[in-house]
């Protein structure tokens, strides 16, 4: 076990919150066709409001802290955010598509110690990456963004959503990334917009290329270990979806908390209530913290349970978060050739794709 | 013995988590945790507190320990610390808690 799952294990048993996702804005410079969001602010926490809550997120243990948006850095108080953070002694990670880091934004970031700026780069040509983000100059300007981040010292992961649009230049991105010397991860993950419009997942790659893409031992490793059938295990009956509302959530801009950025279950909101009262007392907290393997009606006799990905919150934007996430068991399928039980009571759906290639764990 | 003086870094990233503090350097992301006495002597590293001192207060008073084998095994934990950049060790009283250049600037 590595210290990082030991932590985590900790931190469930002593109902910690170990990692939490914030939204500053979900106004945003670019407007990204696969973006779920919308991008106007309607009345977005106050710079105090923030503090507040950061203070709030510590006592009550968090140690990860994601902030993001929208494009966070549209907020004119961002800077003032993060110091507080790394003054509050958060590990803080920033995503952000870096049009508006010049080089005195990148030196600040590196003092302030934000240990990992993430940036969405979607191709390496800029007709494909700018077309996508709908901003001319876009991928010029998030290419400088990473070099005078780099040249700061700071470590900087290069995100690709991979797309019908864009597919055929994952590894053209891949490649760019280690000539930048950045990590590089990509998510096929298209989710439905917040308001339920899913006119977004017509973005989606095919079935096919989805096997080649978990065939591609650039992103995979080991191609033969990860698309080995699901080992049988017993002890996996007793076993939790993921970390959404266990030792991780997520907060907008306007204070609602949920589990997890991709699970729309609205458990309280931190103008209202204090973030551990919400954390600790929120019917649909501990709603989602019962669920074990055993009680999902499909899941629990599927032979991929042991090794799926299963995302409590696309299956509960599918209509029930104890049910399959239909885009995860299209994953196992094509994985590993073995058909999930999901697909065995009823007729084959059109792929649905949603996962993450980095980890291979839901992105919650 | 010259005195030592020790002062966090910060340019970490710490929380409580239980009986133990996690740690994590923005500059080699690597995760460490400390235990309730090496947590102690951290939190004590201000710079100004002589390290023997910070032992004899917050170690020595707490455990059956020999203050000569204490304060060893903390200079030698506060040398490791310092490899990873989470503690500054000098001879010197310093000013605050201590950062790279140009920290918060």
């Amino acid at each position: 076990m590595t210290l990082m799952e030991e932590l985590n294990h900790r931190a469930l048993a002593l109902g910690v919150p170990l990692s939490v996702h914030l939204d500053l804005t979900y106004r945003c410079n670019e407007r990204c066709e696969h973006c779920y969001l919308d991008h106007d602010d309607k009345g977005e926490l106050s710079t105090s409001e923030v503090m507040d809550l950061l203070s709030q997120l510590a006592d009550a243990g968090v140690f990860f802290l994601t902030l993001s948006g929208g494009e966070p850095l549209l907020r004119k108080d961002c800077f003032d955010i993060i110091q507080s953070a790394r003054a509050l002694l958060f590990n803080v990670k920033l995503k952000t598509n870096g049009i508006l880091i010049r080089e005195a934004e990148a030196r600040r970031l590196r003092a302030l110690g934000v240990e990992q700026v993430q940036i969405s780069v979607y191709s390496h040509r800029p007709e494909v990456h700018d077309g996508i983000t709908k901003v001319p100059g876009s991928l010029q300007r998030t290419l400088a963004a990473i070099r005078l981040l780099k040249s700061q010292g700071l470590k900087v992961t290069i995100a690709n959503v991979a797309m019908r649009k864009n597919l055929l230049d994952m590894d053209h991105v891949h490649a760019l990334a280690q000539d930048l010397g950045v990590s590089f991860t990509m998510d096929p993950t298209i989710t439905p917009m917040m308001d339920g419009n899913t006119s977004v997942l017509r973005l989606r790659i095919s079935s096919d290329d989805l096997k080649n893409v978990l065939r591609n031992p650039k992103l995979v490793g080991e191609v033969q270990q990860f698309c080995a059938p699901p080992p049988v295990d017993d002890s996996i009956m007793e076993g939790l979806p993921c970390s959404a509302g266990h030792t991780s959530c997520y907060i907008s801009p306007y204070g609602d908390l949920y589990p997890c950025v991709q699970f729309p279950l609205p458990c309280g909101n931190v103008r209202r209530e204090k973030f551990l009262d919400i954390w600790r007392n929120s019917r649909q907290l501990h709603e989602v913290r019962s669920i074990q393997a055993r009680d999902l009606p499909v899941c629990s006799s599927c032979a991929h349970l042991g090794t799926c990905t299963r995302c409590p919150g696309l299956a509960y934007m599918e209509g029930s978060m104890r049910g399959p996430s239909s885009a995860d068991c299209e994953k196992s399928l094509s994985r590993t050739g073995i058909v999930p039980a999901s697909m065995l009571s009823r007729p084959r759906a059109e792929s649905r794709l949603d996962f993450c290639v980095s980890s291979m764990r839901p992105c919650c | 013995m010259s005195e030592k003086y020790i002062s966090r870094s910060t340019t970490i990233a710490a929380r409580q988590l239980g009986d133990e503090m996690m740690m994590m350097s923005a500059a080699d992301s690597m995760l460490f945790t400390l235990n309730r006495t090496a947590t102690t002597i951290w939190l004590a590293a201000d710079g100004k507190t002589p390290l023997a001192e910070i032992v004899k207060k917050c170690v020595c008073t707490c455990q059956d320990v020999d203050p000569g084998v204490a304060y060893r095994d903390a200079v030698e934990f506060a040398e490791a610390l310092a490899q990873h950049g989470i503690l500054r060790i000098s001879d010197h009283p310093m000013n605050g808690l201590s950062g790279e250049k140009g920290e918060n600037s």
